[in-house]
């Protein structure tokens, strides 16, 4: 029996990377995910006949009934959810299992910790002792850090939290932290009250560590969260003597450290910069030089005109596209305007939306064909032959202060070029700035249009204008 | 349960962080939250290590805390299956079955 569970644990690490392989290309990706799924179903059902488990026939109970719960909860949100808010799921998802992989790190501690006065109790391995100990601090981490960052998506915390002296605070608690794990993990003589008070600490750390950064920068953090889950969930992986658990999570652990780090190049700042320094403090003292011009109001039905007589468009969405729910207006458009022979094409910015991809995804939705979509190195040699760049919910990646200006906030980030089209129509709720709080100075332009409302009605209205003509 | 030693699990370690690394590098912009979301499920392999601790629980506290493993483990899986299955829908149009 032993050895039927661990080919299965065998084919199941086989599945989960050529899973992550097919994934990787839009045509085999969802063949990817079912692979994968076939995997986690086979490794699941066979844990089930790891010696141990059947002796106990209340423990087989509870575990069903738990499944039965866990997936229940998960299964009914992961299918109400609006696609606008997925990332924000993606995060408790993943805290949930950086919070299981700290609590097999618990459970195991608390039966060394048992069997310190009973004999002949749990007996772990020096090795196996100290990685639980990490394992059980990173998946805590990850446990509280994803729940702030869900939060702070979903809106329910809006307030960047700042304490006074916060990086010190953060230093001390951490520190104590890693000394009370490091006397957990090196001597066998552990209380239960240390291990719980270990514990404590370690999630206290992850909300204050994830409280301070900005909700802009949430998908690295969230990236960087999914990472840790899958290095906890390794590390348990080792102290439970578990192959599969150690590869798929070694496998997630460094997958996702890539994905941090381009999101982060992305953005063009370093991954240091993101975790320890808000954007508010060290670039709200930038330079605040004057705006030449003025910005320009323009009709719907003027900007109808304009779009429907060029021969080419690009559509610039930005979060603000996602908010309004337009991207299914805007397909009409496209489809519209296509219809009339122009050619249309999609520029996303990397960190368009929330999370690099995500306006990949809202765009799919309203059926939009992924050729028409080109990211920043594509699109950009292509707006100096555009006749339209129409700008929807989109601010800092189309600044041109980006380029121009090195003592902004953002100089340096690479930016869509929307400013070098031929005229540019930007649609926007009102006057403020965006994400960052930087002005923008493409909206000044001579050839920038401002076409204020809603990203839905504003689109609704370029429909209705070309369907007069 | 196999023994892994130190140095086995330190060579299983390195190949699969490499092995990570490869895969994940040659994802299209566009897959990147899908991808995110698939790694994410992945890692819901932490559901077998929760099992086989909930397994052996013995005592009430153990039982407690390999519950709440199981729980969010399974949330962590079919969360991030659904999520990532119908992020993955949007990619295929009813429309263009055959080639897409």
């Amino acid at each position: 029996m032993d050895v039927f569970i661990q080919v299965v644990y065998f084919v199941a690490a086989i599945l989960f990377i050529l899973g992550l392989k097919k994934m990787s290309s839009p045509v085999t990706a969802t063949g990817g995910i079912v692979w994968a799924g076939i995997g986690m179903v086979a490794a699941s059902l066979v844990a089930f006949f790891e010696p141990g488990v059947f002796e106990h026939t209340g423990n087989v109970v509870l575990i069903v009934l738990a499944i039965a719960v866990g997936s229940a909860i998960a299964y009914i949100t992961a299918k109400r959810v609006q696609m606008t808010d997925m990332p924000q799921m993606i995060a408790i998802y993943n805290g949930m299992g950086g919070g299981a992989a700290a609590a097999i790190a618990a459970v195991e501690l608390v039966k060394m910790a048992g069997s310190a006065d009973a004999a002949g109790g749990h007996e772990l391995s020096a090795t196996a002792q100290v990685l639980a100990v990490i394992g059980a601090l990173i998946g805590a981490v990850s446990f509280s850090g994803s729940a702030i960052a869900f939060a702070k998506l979903q809106g329910i915390m809006k307030k960047t939290i700042r304490l006074p002296m916060h990086m010190v605070i953060n230093l001390i608690l951490f520190t104590l932290t890693l000394v009370a794990g490091a006397i957990i993990g090196f001597s066998g003589d552990v209380s239960i009250q240390l291990v719980l008070l270990f514990f404590i600490m370690a999630l206290v750390f992850g909300v204050l560590f994830t409280t301070p950064i900005g909700g802009a920068d949430m998908p690295v953090v969230i990236s960087l969260f999914n990472a840790f889950t899958g290095l906890a969930v390794a590390f348990e992986g080792f102290v439970l003597g578990n192959a599969a658990m150690i590869i798929a999570g070694t496998v997630v652990g460094s997958a996702g450290t890539l994905l941090t780090q381009l999101m982060a190049k992305a953005m063009n700042r370093p991954i240091g910069n993101i975790l320890f320094a808000s954007f508010g403090s060290d670039g709200g003292a930038a330079a605040e030089e004057d705006i030449e011009g003025s910005m320009k109001e323009i009709q719907g039905t003027d900007a109808a005109i304009m779009m429907a007589f060029a021969e080419k468009v690009i559509i610039v969405p930005g979060y603000g596209m996602a908010v309004a729910q337009a991207q299914h207006k805007v397909s009409e458009l496209t489809k519209l305007l296509e219809a009339r022979g122009v050619t249309v094409k999609f520029a996303i910015h990397p960190v368009a939306g929330r999370m690099p991809g995500h306006m990949n995804v809202l765009l799919a939705e309203a059926g939009i064909d992924y050729d028409k979509i080109l990211d920043l190195d594509e699109v950009n040699p292509e707006f100096p032959t555009a006749d339209v760049a129409l700008v929807i919910g989109a601010n800092d990646v189309v600044n041109p202060v980006a380029r121009s200006n090195p003592d902004s906030p953002i100089y340096g980030m690479p930016i869509l070029d929307a400013d070098i089209a031929k005229n540019c129509i930007v649609i926007k709720r009102g006057k403020g700035s965006g994400f960052s709080g930087i002005e923008n100075h493409l909206f000044y332009a001579d050839n920038t249009r401002m076409l204020y409302g809603d990203g839905q009605k504003a689109v609704a209205e370029l429909i209705s204008g070309i369907k007069e003509l | 349960m196999i023994e892994i030693s130190g140095f086995t699990a330190l060579y299983i370690f390195m190949l699969s962080a490499f092995t990570g690394y490869e895969v994940i590098s040659r994802v299209p912009v566009i897959l990147h939250t899908p991808m995110m979301s698939g790694s994410n499920f992945i890692h819901g392999i932490v559901l077998v290590g929760a099992i086989v601790v909930m397994g052996s629980a013995q005592s009430a506290l153990e039982q407690i805390i390999g519950f709440i493993a199981v729980a969010l483990a399974a949330g962590n899986a079919v969360g991030g299956y659904v999520a990532t299955v119908r992020m993955l829908e949007m990619f295929n149009p009813k429309d263009k079955k055959g080639e897409a």
